[in-house]
């Protein structure tokens, strides 16, 4: 057997002792634990792509295999609840990498005193999923902790997906003059759910754009356009996503703001709270990049379904410049979108 | 989406710069005031819309930013100690103390909540009669009133469990400490426009006065700011000094009297330190001493704590307006918000964390 190296925690004390809400945040916090920890004592090629899956080569075609765990106050929320979001994460990870989900497992971390009938609601709802996204739920696992150990569900899903022929998606295929096709407004889901838990009350509650993605990504691919890389805007936002790309493919991306769709509602919360919509966290919503001719076919193809019907073309690929993504504001002047250091926090005033 | 976008038109703002280049014959300094404002020139790029020698001074217009490094060594200690809730608006919670910052109280197991207003702090009191709810009750005269309907909320419900750590500064004396600092360069300022929907401007008419200097009320929002500069630009050509108001939709000279009585009847005016800048005459608010039984300093016994400032921190000359945040040895570096040295990286109205998010070049991305 070989030994592992001696290793030393590579995130020293003096830095951060324990683990902070910012370390899960999707921003730049969350992305050196996973590079200076996780990569460095799990390193291997496929993970070192740090892709929303790992794609691998088997007999008879290319397998996709991604993971996503849900943790949600509240379990229920306009537009999804915990069940139907851990089923779509996973799905939409797969779709990312160009595959369809076919095979899931679902690990279930419950808190003592959760009433069955909750539980049966969030389990209707992974079952209604995953048949809308033609997955099988094959194998699983479920824990109970002690009350006030857990909050109320937690769960985690892995899936398995096979990868449509001859696709190869990754930021390092991304090439200057691309064009960054978005598929619909942004900034929903986190809004929906932080004006819930924080009992904002809107004149109508903000729905969650939580949504499967795999269709969009199938239509798109077997049109035949040729996508160099795509990324579903979960935690971080768009803002997060599209610095992802940037540092992955080695080149900047640049935008305007005009042409980024945000709901009136949402604006709205958004400025209430102080809040960025570029940073705020979807679970329905993605980015194609692929060359600029195929764009105006990647946004009609998407705005064929409900769920990409607003979107758009927002930006394209450059050479590399001094900051990975920037962006022309609605007044026409310019300014960086930097990668969000943790999370965001409400301002005073 | 009304009331947000037409103040974010393209055109207008074009329109704008031209006429402010129109009206500058000569380069001038404006202070904003407020960290808000900072963050909408350095979000927007309104900077980049004027003269090049009309300079933007960022001011001490943070509360997060100018609240003293001990007040946060006390929260964090109340926070941490056994059966306290202790609730704060999300801004405070990054900012680093001597030792600690509140995340991190949280992290260690403190009962920490973010709360979005200081009512939402008396409700908690009123639903845990057996735990003490302490709210950390920072702001300018904006947040203040607010404040004071929180004490007074929780007198009428009798809660003995409910106090507040308070860190309430006014703006006007600090304006007066930056004009009377060695070297100011500050030819004229747009006021906080919030901080006035309130207070109103009568009481900036005598400082306009007494140092000579144009003050106009401004807004946040892109088109309120070049609006803004225009006016004080037109004055500082013209060789006026008086308080004009562009901020009509929402200020009116006397202000929101209903909320100045609540302030003056929770809160009496005390002499304050602010981070980086001092001890300022006159420029903090604290309860009367009807109330004072809700000074959480008093009730936990840690109000006595005073702790020296970092000198690795130049917030002090930036709040001043002598540097900018990207003049700072440590800026970008040592100083990140991951890592902050100072209170104006980390707050979501710094002058220091608008340039690192808005313009900031990052070194390994070279």
């Amino acid at each position: 057997m070989n030994e592992l190296p001696i290793m030393e925690c590579p995130i020293p004390i003096s830095e951060y002792p324990a683990v902070t809400m910012a370390h899960g945040g999707g921003g730049r916090l969350m992305n050196s634990l996973i590079d200076r920890m996780m990569i460095r004592a799990f390193s291997n090629p496929l993970l070192n792509e740090k892709h929303d899956g790992a794609v691998f080569d088997h007999p008879g075609g290319k397998l996709a295999y991604a993971t996503d765990s849900h943790v949600i106050t509240p379990l229920f929320f306009p537009g999804g609840d915990i069940g139907t979001l851990s089923v779509y994460g996973t799905v939409n990870d797969l779709a990312m990498c160009g595959a369809m989900a076919r095979w899931m497992s679902t690990g279930f971390i419950l808190e003592e005193g959760l009433p069955m009938e909750t539980l049966w609601r969030v389990v209707l709802s992974m079952a209604e999923a995953a048949v809308r996204t033609g997955v099988s739920i094959v194998t699983g696992d479920t824990k109970v902790v002690d009350r006030g150990k857990g909050d109320g569900i937690y769960i985690n899903t892995s899936g398995i997906g096979t990868v449509l022929h001859g696709v190869s998606i990754s930021p390092s295929r991304v090439r200057e003059g691309d064009s960054v096709v978005l598929s619909g407004d942004i900034g929903r889901h986190g809004m929906a759910i932080m004006a819930l838990r924080e009992g904002i009350r809107l004149e109508s509650p903000i729905r969650s754009d939580l949504a499967p993605l795999h269709l969009m990504v199938r239509d798109l691919l077997e049109a035949g356009l040729e996508v160099h890389c795509m990324r579903d805007l979960t935690r971080g936002g768009l803002a997060s996503g599209l610095n992802e790309i940037a540092a992955g493919s080695g080149l900047s991306i640049t935008m305007e703001e005009d042409s980024i769709p945000v709901r009136e509602d949402v604006t709205g919360a958004c400025e209430l709270l102080g809040f960025d919509p570029l940073y705020v966290p979807n679970e329905g919503r993605f980015v194609v990049i692929l060359p600029p001719e195929e764009a105006p076919g990647a946004v009609e193809i998407l705005r064929g379904h409900s769920d990409g019907c607003d979107s758009a073309v927002i930006g394209s690929v450059t050479e590399r410049s001094s900051s990975g993504v920037t962006m022309t504001s609605v007044i026409g002047s310019g300014r960086i979108v930097d990668m969000i250091s943790g999370e965001q926090l409400p301002r005073i005033c | 989406m009304k009331f947000v976008s037409e103040y974010r038109d393209r055109n207008a703002a074009m329109e704008f710069s031209r006429l402010i280049s129109e009206a500058a014959t000569r380069g001038w300094n404006i202070m904003e005031v407020c960290g808000g404002q900072t963050h909408s020139i350095l979000k927007y790029g309104i900077d980049q819309l004027l003269p090049e020698d009309l300079e933007l001074i960022h001011g001490p217009g943070c509360p997060v930013c100018v609240t003293p490094v001990e007040l946060v060594d006390q929260a964090v200690l109340i926070a941490g100690m056994e059966g306290v809730i202790f609730c704060s608006f999300g801004d405070m919670l990054r900012v680093p103390g001597s030792v600690s910052d509140l995340l991190g109280v949280r992290a260690a197991g403190g009962d920490v909540r973010m709360v979005y207003s200081p009512m939402d702090a008396v409700s908690i009191a009123s639903a845990n009669p057996e735990r003490q709810v302490v709210f950390f009750a920072v702001g300018f005269e904006t947040t203040a009133p607010v404040t004071a309907a929180a004490v007074l909320q929780a007198r009428r419900l009798g809660l003995e469990n409910f106090s507040m750590l308070v860190s309430h500064v006014l703006v006007p004396p600090a304006i007066e400490a930056v004009l009377s600092s060695p070297g100011c360069s500050v030819d004229g300022f747009l006021a906080a426009g919030h901080v006035c929907s309130v207070m109103g401007y009568e009481e900036y008419e005598p400082i306009a006065s007494r140092y000579g200097v144009p003050i106009v009320v401004t807004g946040f929002e892109p088109l309120d700011i070049l609006e803004g500069i225009h006016m004080c630009v037109r004055q500082l050509e013209g060789g006026t000094c008086k308080v004009e108001n562009q901020y009509l939709r929402a200020v009116s000279r006397k202000g929101n009297t209903a909320a100045v009585d609540m302030i003056r009847e929770v809160f009496t005016v005390t002499d304050r330190k602010w981070r980086g800048l001092g001890e300022i005459p006159g420029s903090g608010l604290q309860l009367r001493s009807g109330f004072r039984d809700l000074d959480a300093g008093l009730r936990f016994g840690v109000g006595h704590i005073q702790v020296e400032e970092s000198g690795e921190c130049i917030s002090g000359e930036v709040l001043r307006g002598n540097r900018k945040p990207d003049q700072c040895p440590a800026f970008g570096g040592e100083c990140t918000p991951e890592h902050p040295l100072g209170a104006p990286m980390v707050s979501s109205e710094g002058a220091c964390s608008a340039y690192y998010r808005y313009r900031h070049v990052r070194k390994q991305d070279e």
